[in-house]
């Protein structure tokens, strides 16, 4: 039925089977609809944010798959700016991947300012001062280079390609395209940084405040590190799952193992900069601020355990395992140390957007909890389900992977 | 915001702030461009066709 728009010469399964496979991420955006729908038509009391949570779930989402797309331009970055030419037979996936974090973010950030129709308001009356307005501005913009850098996959489709006018602006955007990753390289340092930043400057929380360099506190750094150092973690991760379920090999492990090789370095020094972060903030922030280490481990569920989940369990471990060239090389070892590089980072957006607004910081503040609602989970499950839809159907009908031919004729 | 209304000030914070905002977009936006009209001249004949497979 839908043969002429599947890439020549690789097969793709049926459109009955195709269909039954996008029912439950179709289910997953529904319910997102159904909680979009309420929040913008009953408000955010549909939520459990307060006073204390004006940044919960979506926050953290956010601040995930934002970390977790910075696969995008960092391999965009490597590729057409360092001229590491193996990734070319991983870039696209990468650039997809990216589009679908970053458009996800942004749609769900339309939610969660209550006033979508005022989004605008944040470009046309920026604060200056405010890290969130260079947040805004960053993440907005680089979404349109990640549209450019997806928009030659596109017309790259077997239909769409007859057309010539079309196929000559594809060709001619791919030609000038490490202009256009040079530009999400910059976009992309600033807004991973300022979202780390933004933390940073809270000085009435020690929990996240930190010093730093000129007006850049540690986390701003930090965050770009970790951010470059699990994005192409997530990238081969998402990959390999393609791979699991269609049963072919799409990307020649060369690929995977200098992104793996990169990461596992990148998360390296992470590790380091962040344990020496965490004893500076132990040794300095934290006595000035009257207080001791663990006083902001004695609450609730947030223990000191997310320190050592965090550093030790989801940090070290992972760093160790992309490092040693003979565990990388080893599928189950590879998909091992992604996967925890990239819970790490997860954990790590949650302790900074979550932990930091539930901690005391007054002598008559007390201790509060915070869980989700469902439409708060429908609207972030609902990323979810449109990431697997547009990437399915990226695979399904565009030439995502230049040597897919090539690998799967035995 | 732009240059030319009310709440903008000349000073650094700004030219900073919407100086690197505009520059993105401005090369983002010469980069389609500089695409659209290779087309056009492409499909003119006035350029050659290039082939990246």
């Amino acid at each position: 039925m839908d043969s002429v728009l599947i890439p020549e010469g690789v097969k793709r399964c049926s459109p009955g089977k195709f269909f039954l496979w996008t029912l439950p991420w179709l289910g997953l955006l529904g319910w997102g609809l159904v909680s979009a729908f309420l929040c913008l038509y009953k408000g955010l009391n549909q939520t459990n944010m307060t006073n204390y949570f004006a940044f919960a779930l979506w926050i953290v989402f956010d601040l995930a798959v934002i970390a977790l797309g910075a696969g995008a331009f960092f391999t965009g970055f490597l590729t057409y700016i360092i001229g590491k030419k193996e990734l070319k037979d991983i870039i696209n996936s990468a650039v997809i991947i990216g589009f679908i974090c970053y458009s996800g973010a942004v749609a769900m950030l339309g939610i969660d300012i209550g006033q979508p129709l005022r989004g605008w308001f944040i470009f046309w009356h920026a604060n200056v001062h405010s890290m969130l307005t260079e947040v805004s501005f960053c993440i907005t913009t680089y979404l349109g280079v990640l549209l450019i850098e997806y928009i030659p996959i596109i017309l790259e489709n077997r239909k769409i390609e007859e057309i010539r006018e079309l196929r000559l602006f594809g060709n001619n955007l791919h030609e000038i395209m490490a202009v256009f990753a040079a530009t999400g390289t910059f976009l992309s340092f600033f807004h991973q940084g300022s979202l780390g930043g933004l933390f940073g400057v809270m000085y009435a929380r020690p929990f996240a405040a930190r010093g730093g360099f000129y007006i850049w506190p540690w986390t701003f750094f930090l965050f770009i590190l970790s951010a470059i150092a699990a994005g192409p973690s997530f990238t081969i991760l998402c990959t390999k799952l393609v791979e699991k379920i269609t049963r072919k090999k799409l990307v020649p492990d060369k690929a995977f193992q200098t992104l793996a090789k990169i990461s596992g370095w990148l998360l390296a020094l992470y590790m380091v900069l962040k344990i020496a972060d965490t004893i500076g903030w132990a040794y300095g922030i934290v006595p000035k601020a009257g207080l001791t280490f663990m006083d902001f481990y004695k609450e609730g569920p947030y223990g000191v355990w997310l320190v050592i989940a965090e550093i030790g369990i989801f940090g070290i471990v992972p760093a160790i395992i992309l490092l040693i060239p003979k565990a990388r090389q080893t599928e189950g070892w590879l998909i091992a140390g992604c996967l925890m590089n990239c819970t790490g980072i997860v954990l790590n957006r949650f302790v900074f957007t979550v932990v930091t607004l539930a901690i005391p910081v007054m002598p008559f503040d007390k201790f509060v909890s915070y869980l989700p609602t469902w439409q708060e989970w429908g609207i972030s499950m609902a990323v979810i389900g449109y990431g697997f839809l547009l990437y399915s159907l990226s695979y399904r009908y565009l030439p995502i992977f230049p040597k897919e031919k090539e690998l799967n004729t035995a | 915001m732009l240059p030319f209304i009310f709440e903008w000030q000349w000073n650094v914070d700004h030219i900073i702030f919407f100086g690197f905002l505009y520059l993105a977009l401005g090369i983002v936006g010469l980069g389609i461009t500089v695409a659209a009209i290779k087309t056009v001249f492409q499909l003119l004949g006035f350029m050659r066709e290039r082939h990246f497979h």
